[in-house]
C-alpha cells in the first residue's frame, strides 16, 4: 500500500472536484479521500458540503454511518480479522485471545508502538479456508497462531 | 508453443499463498530455459486444494494440488507440462467427484478461463446468451425469464421474471439495472468467486436485464471487504467496454448500456435492497420504507430492477438454453441450480452447485466430508448471519426455498456453516443479536432497540439470572422484531437465535454450561 500524504485542503479540494458531478458522488469521494490520505480529515467535511450542495451534518452523517471511514490519521500496519461465523468454528476468538494475551493488542483500539492495528471484519468470503484476514489488504487464509506471531514479530519492520 | 499453465489468481488461493506458487513455476521455467505461460484463472471452488494447478492434456485439464512455492522443481521434473505423475497429481479436474457431481450452470467457466479475456469467454460459450436476447422482443425475454422459475438468489426467493416484468411496464425517460454484490453474509463466497473468475457473465446477465426493461445504466455494488474481486470486476468493466460487449452499443445494436462498479464502505445492512439504493445515493445506508417498489421507484426515484448477483448470472444460460432446459433442474417451485458454499468446520469447503433440493446431510458429509476438527457435527447454520441452526438430527432436510421455509429456516444466499461440537449455541444466540445491533442502521425500533436488549438479555441467561423469565423475554423480543422490523435484518435475527434454543436449549442452561466447561 502506498503511504499516505498528511492532510492538504487544496489537495482535497482536487479529489472533490474530479468525481462531484458524478451521481450520488459522496461515496466514492470518500473513498478516494481516505485512499488519499489513511482518513476523512474533519476539515474535508465543509468543503465536501459545500461542493455536493449538502449540509455538514449531511456529510458528518454519511462519514459516521459506514464502518469504513477513519476520522484520525492510522499507521502502520492493519490485520483485518474476520470474527464471523465460519470464522468463528474455526477458532477465530481463540486467535483474538492468543493477540490479547501473548501480544497485548486488542481488535478495534488503536495501534500500539509496533505500529500494528488489529481491526474486526465481518466476512471477507473466504469462508472455505476460515479463519481468514487482510494483512494490509494481502489475503490469508487458515491463519493461526503461529502466523500471527511472525507478523507481529514482523510488525516493525514494515509492509513485507 | 509454449506450455500453458493456469494458476488461480482468487482471492482464496491468494490467501494460501498462488501468487508465489506462479512466481516460482515462472522462475523454475526461465531456470530450465523452458517456454510456459501462466494464465491466472478465477477458482474452481475446491479450496481445500489450492492453490491447484491446472495443466493442458490432450484429454483435458490435469490438476496438481495444494502446490506449495517449493514443489515447483519437483513438479517440472516430474514432466507435470505434460501431465507427468507426482504425489499432488489429481488426475484430470473435470473428474474428480467433487467436481464431477456438480451440476455447474453459473460456475461452468469459473477456474477455466482468464477472466479478463473475452476471447477466452466466448470460446467457451460466453455472450450466447446475450446473443439471444438482442434478436427478440423486450417482452420475450421477460417471459423467458418467468417461465424458467428463476428466483432471487439473494435470499428473498422473489420470481426474477416478474420483478423485470414490473420495471419494464413503468414508463420513464430513465430506468436502472443494480447488482447487489454485497455479499456480507459468513459462509458465502459466490458472488465474489464469479467477479475474480467469470466476470463476464454477471455483465452479459445484466446487459440481458437491460434489453428487457430498457435501461441504459447498471451500477454493481461491491462490499469493500472484497478488494481483490472490485479490482479484477472494475478491470472486465474496461475489457467489456473495449470490446463492444457494454457501452454506447451493446454488441453493434441500438441498445446503450453501461455499468460501474460502485464500492461499500463497511456496512452489513446495505445488502438489502432499498438500503443499497441510499448508499448508492450517498447516502447513509438506511432503509427505506416500502412501497414504493424499486420496480417503480427505486435509484435516484427511478424504476430499477436489483437483483442478487447470481440471479444475473443465472439469465444468459435460461436465455441459450431455454426456460424449458432451466425448469429441469430442481424441484417444486425451486428450480434451477444453487450455487451452494460450503464453509466453516468443514474438511472440503467449496463452491457445490447443484439443482435445488439435495439435502444438507450429503452437503456437509458427501461433499464437505465431516468436520475439519476430525469432531461430530453439532450444529450447521445456513443462509448467513440471519439464517437458523440446525442440528445434527435435522440434516436430511431438503435445500430448496419450500422445505427451508417449512423447517424454521431460510436458503439466504446459499451459505452453510459447520460447527463441531465445541460450539456454545447460547454465545451464537448472543452473536446473532450483537451484529444486529452493530449493523443495524437505526432506522426502525424493534432492530435498533431489540438488539442491543437481546444480547443483553442472553448474557442474563448465559449468567444463570431468572432463566426461564429471561427466555419468555427473549421469545416475545423476536416475536416483536420479526413483525415490526422494516427490513430482513431485524426481521430475520428471530432464526438463528430461536433455532438456538429451541434445538441447543441445553446450552442456555448455567448448571449444564459449568458442567460442560469443567470437562
Amino acid at each position: 500500500m502506498a503511504a499516505a500524504a498528511a492532510f492538504d485542503a487544496q489537495l482535497a479540494r482536487d479529489i472533490v472536484d474530479r468525481r462531484k458531478s458524478v451521481p450520488g458522488a459522496l461515496l466514492p469521494i470518500l473513498h478516494d479521500l481516505q485512499t488519499a490520505f489513511g482518513y476523512v480529515d474533519d476539515a474535508a467535511i465543509p468543503i465536501l458540503a459545500e461542493s455536493l450542495n449538502l449540509s455538514k451534518a449531511e456529510v458528518l452523517g454519511v462519514v459516521s454511518f459506514y464502518h469504513d471511514f477513519r476520522r484520525a490519521p492510522a499507521h502502520g500496519r492493519v490485520l483485518r480479522l474476520c470474527r464471523a461465523e465460519s470464522c468463528q468454528a474455526l477458532g477465530c476468538e481463540d486467535l483474538v485471545a492468543h493477540l490479547a494475551e501473548r501480544h497485548g493488542l486488542a481488535p478495534d483500539a488503536q495501534a500500539d508502538s509496533r505500529g500494528l492495528r488489529i481491526e474486526s471484519v465481518y466476512c471477507l468470503g473466504n469462508c472455505a479456508l476460515s479463519p481468514a484476514a487482510l494483512i494490509d489488504g494481502e489475503p490469508v487464509g487458515r491463519l493461526d497462531r503461529d502466523a500471527l506471531d511472525r507478523l507481529v514479530a514482523g510488525a516493525d519492520r514494515g509492509p513485507v | 508453443m509454449s506450455a500453458r499453465v493456469f494458476v488461480p489468481g482468487d482471492s482464496s488461493a491468494l490467501s494460501v499463498g498462488a501468487d508465489a506458487v506462479a512466481r516460482a513455476i515462472a522462475r523454475e521455467a526461465a531456470a530450465r530455459g523452458v517456454e510456459v505461460e501462466i494464465v491466472r484463472t478465477g477458482s474452481r471452488g475446491l479450496f481445500w486444494l489450492e492453490p491447484l494447478v491446472e495443466v493442458e492434456s490432450a484429454r483435458g485439464r490435469v490438476g496438481y494440488g495444494p502446490v506449495a512455492p517449493a514443489d515447483a522443481a519437483a513438479l517440472f521434473d516430474a514432466g507435470f507440462l505434460n501431465g507427468g505423475d507426482h504425489r499432488k497429481r489429481l488426475g484430470l479436474v473435470a473428474e474428480i467427484p467433487y467436481l464431477a457431481r456438480q451440476q455447474r450452470l453459473v460456475f461452468a467457466r469459473c477456474g477455466l478461463v482468464d477472466p479478463l479475456s473475452i476471447e477466452d469467454y466466448r470460446a467457451h460459450g460466453g455472450l450466447k446468451g446475450l446473443a439471444r436476447a438482442l434478436a427478440l422482443r423486450p417482452e420475450s425475454i421477460v417471459d423467458e425469464i418467468v417461465a424458467s422459475g428463476l428466483r432471487g438468489r439473494g435470499g428473498a426467493g422473489f420470481p426474477t421474471g416478474i420483478k423485470w416484468g414490473a420495471v419494464a411496464s413503468v414508463r420513464s425517460d430513465q430506468k436502472y439495472i443494480v447488482c447487489n454484490a454485497d455479499e456480507g453474509d459468513s459462509g458465502t463466497f459466490a458472488d465474489r468467486m464469479l467477479m475474480e473468475g467469470d466476470p463476464f457473465l454477471v455483465i452479459e446477465g445484466m446487459a440481458i436485464a437491460s434489453l428487457a426493461v430498457g435501461a441504459d445504466k447498471g451500477y454493481v455494488y461491491i462490499r469493500s471487504e472484497y478488494p481483490h474481486a472490485y479490482d479484477v470486476f472494475s478491470r472486465a468493466l474496461d475489457c467489456a467496454r473495449a470490446a463492444g460487449v457494454i457501452g454506447a452499443s451493446l454488441m453493434g445494436a441500438s441498445h446503450a448500456f453501461d455499468i460501474e462498479a460502485r464500492l461499500g464502505a463497511g456496512a452489513y445492512v446495505c445488502g438489502e435492497e432499498t438500503s443499497m439504493l441510499e448508499s448508492l445515493e450517498g447516502k447513509r445506508g438506511e432503509v427505506r420504507v416500502k412501497p414504493p417498489l424499486p420496480a417503480v421507484s427505486g435509484l435516484f426515484g427511478k424504476p430499477t430492477v436489483i437483483n442478487n448477483m447470481l440471479s444475473f448470472a443465472s439469465a444468459p444460460w435460461i436465455l441459450e438454453h431455454g426456460s424449458q432446459a432451466y425448469a429441469e433442474y430442481g424441484v417444486g417451485r425451486s428450480l434451477g441450480s444453487q450455487p451452494f458454499q460450503l464453509a466453516g468446520n468443514v474438511r472440503f469447503g467449496g463452491l457445490v452447485e447443484l439443482a435445488f433440493g439435495p439435502t444438507l446431510r450429503q452437503l456437509v458429509e458427501d461433499f464437505g466430508g465431516g468436520t475439519r476438527s476430525g469432531r461430530p457435527i453439532r450444529a450447521v447454520q445456513v443462509g448467513g448471519p440471519l439464517g437458523a441452526y440446525f442440528p445434527a438430527a435435522l440434516l436430511d432436510t431438503a435445500l430448496d426455498y419450500e422445505a427451508m421455509t417449512r423447517a424454521g429456516g431460510l436458503l439466504g444466499h446459499g451459505g452453510v456453516v459447520v460447527f463441531d461440537d465445541t460450539v456454545d449455541m447460547a454465545r451464537q444466540a448472543r452473536f446473532a443479536f450483537a451484529f444486529c445491533a452493530k449493523e443495524s442502521c437505526g432506522k426502525c425500533t424493534p432492530c435498533r432497540i431489540g438488539s442491543t436488549r437481546g444480547a443483553e438479555t442472553i448474557d442474563r441467561i448465559i449468567a444463570g439470572q431468572d432463566r426461564e423469565t429471561n427466555v419468555a423475554l427473549v421469545r416475545d423480543l423476536c416475536e416483536v422484531m420479526t413483525d415490526g422490523s422494516l427490513c430482513a435484518l431485524g426481521g430475520l435475527v428471530a432464526l438463528p437465535v430461536l433455532s438456538a434454543l429451541d434445538h441447543f436449549g441445553e446450552d442456555f442452561v448455567k448448571a449444564r454450561r459449568l458442567g460442560a466447561a469443567a470437562e
